[in-house]
């Protein structure tokens, strides 16, 4: 691999982080109004609204960037970079399409992608605490407790899809798929799916930035640009997330169409699953903070348990 | 040791040691910078920023793991040190609300014991390595530490003292629960019919044992 063809690949992981999601944000704004009966933006870009997030983009870009006096500065300056770059960073490792359409194909992909994604926790950590706000604080807590007790089902999740491969890189992941994986690991794709929005504390899992109760949690201090890159990497987040389901628990590129067509089938799956995303935003209300940790302990944990059992005995079962 | 084993061969010196390679180089940089977060980290009297140096320390050493090519070893580094201990530590701190800026009682009595237990045990380290190697040289193809070698490793050569430290991990688990039931169980749960009004609940609870509630 030369120089050339690896700038290529991150620049056009550079690209996908940029536009995705904030495809996948104009597409929340104009499916959340039609399912609540509204329009949506209308004017920005003339038809349909098309460049609403452009215009916001401009409105954060030209807001003051504000620093509580109280905040200690540097961390409060350093949390949206640290919760945002290992989105990039998971991006650039996602298999799109056969034969090697990938950023850069890592042979543990999964613990890669995995360990990064963890790290994103600590920006949002360093935010909540480094605002010097009671509600900044709670949020940053709730985000903590939150995290940790999601972070479980999802790495035994995406174990069973491991094990059922026989293999942890991602592209040998989906290589090995065939179509009676989809019943199979369907109780772990949900457990997946399910701890991945947690993770990403979008509703109904969004206790941490409850609006009513704490303002926006860790956020809540932030203005302009700085607030712009929390957004930016939660969209980023729901893109990464359904990818990963995609790539896991769907088959990423294995569709009708030849392989050459691969790719399409890979971002298909994955905006489908964006339009999950924004469709439980909408549907179910929040949970409480007691109800968010039952879930994950005696619901999420016990059925991930379960996969991984029924993976193994069926994983033995074949290859007698 | 068998991870290394299995990457090369440990054949006596060949080469010289004046003539480093890049990836040589940028080992001993990252070192350096590991070392010298380490020694923030625990010389801060910023209690979250010796959190966040720590994250420094941790994540330099993913990249050492890396550069000699075990990558299994730094992606599990970085997903449980980095992504949970970490994250379990600023939590521990946030629920005492840790200061923003200097916390001035930062600084233990203990530390100049605690600087010699760190000397002596960073010197008898160093020296079972250097002497365990002496100038033998370990070529590192890539792959060698790849998950299935680590793997097998571990689970054919290595697979009793794995064995046992899971069930030493799951001692320590059963012992913590165990500890923290007991505690529970020796206050005694106030009745309704008995409370006095201006009288929390908690009130007797928090009188027995002031300290406990304040560590956990």
């Amino acid at each position: 691999m030369n120089l050339l063809d690896t700038l290529l690949r991150c620049v056009a992981a550079l690209v996908v982080f940029l536009t995705f999601p904030l495809i996948i944000g104009q597409t929340e704004h104009k499916v959340m109004a039609h399912m609540q009966g509204r329009l949506g933006p209308m004017y920005a870009g003339g038809f349909h609204g098309w460049a609403q997030l452009v215009a916001d983009g401009v409105k954060f870009a030209q807001k003051e960037d504000i620093v509580p006096a109280d905040a200690d500065r540097r961390i409060f300056q350093l949390a949206p970079a640290v919760s945002l770059l290992p989105y990039l960073f998971v991006l650039l490792v996602v298999p799109v399409g056969p034969h090697g359409f990938v950023g850069q194909a890592v042979d543990a992909g999964i613990f890669f992608v995995l360990a990064v994604m963890g790290v994103g926790v600590i920006g949002k950590l360093m935010a909540g605490w480094a605002s010097a706000n009671k509600f900044s604080l709670l949020g940053g807590l709730r985000t903590a407790a939150q995290l940790m007790s999601y972070e479980l089902p999802m790495v035994l999740a995406a174990a069973s899809a491991a094990m059922a491969a026989g293999t942890l890189s991602l592209t040998g992941i989906v290589d090995a798929f065939h179509w009676w994986w989809l019943p199979w690991q369907a109780i772990g794709a949900f457990v997946f799916f399910t701890s991945g929005i947690a993770e990403l504390q979008r509703p109904p899992f969004d206790m941490p930035v409850a609006d009513s109760e704490i303002i926006f949690g860790a956020y809540t201090e932030y203005t302009g640009l700085r607030f712009a890159f929390f957004l930016l990497s939660e969209y980023a987040g729901i893109l990464v997330v359904c990818a990963l389901t995609t790539v896991l628990f769907l088959g990423g590129w294995h569709g009708p169409l030849p392989d050459s067509l691969g790719w399409l089938w890979t971002i298909l799956k994955t905006f489908a699953l964006a339009f999950v995303v924004i469709w439980l935003r909408v549907t179910y209300p929040r949970l409480r903070e007691d109800q968010l940790m039952r879930f994950a302990w005696t619901v999420l944990v016990p059925l991930a348990l379960l996969q991984l059992a029924l993976t193994g005995i069926i994983k033995v079962a074949i290859s007698q | 040791m068998s991870i290394l084993a299995a990457a090369g061969s440990l054949a006596p010196a060949t080469r010289g040691f004046l003539s480093p390679t890049g990836v040589e180089i940028v080992f001993v940089l990252v070192g350096l910078a590991v070392l010298g977060a380490a020694v923030i980290s625990v010389g801060t009297k910023q209690l979250v920023h010796a959190a966040l140096w720590l994250v420094v320390a941790l994540g330099g050493l993913a990249i050492e793991f890396l550069l000699l090519t075990a990558e299994f070893v730094a992606w599990v580094q970085v997903l449980i040190y980095l992504g949970s201990v970490v994250v379990l530590v600023l939590f521990g701190l946030m629920l005492t609300k840790a200061p923003i800026g200097r916390s001035p009682d930062a600084d233990s009595g203990n530390r100049w014991v605690a600087l010699l237990v760190a000397l002596a045990a960073a010197g008898t380290l160093v020296t079972l390595v250097v002497d365990a190697f002496r100038t033998s040289w370990i070529d590192l193809g890539s792959g060698g530490g790849s998950a299935s070698v680590t793997g097998a490793s571990l689970f054919r050569t290595w697979v009793l003292p794995f064995e046992a430290l899971s069930v030493l991990l799951l001692a320590a688990l059963v012992g913590a629960i165990v500890l923290s039931r007991s505690r529970q169980a020796a206050v005694p749960k106030p009745r309704p019919g008995k409370l006095r009004a201006g009288k929390p609940v908690g009130a007797a609870r928090a009188a027995k044992s002031p300290s406990s509630e304040r560590e956990s």
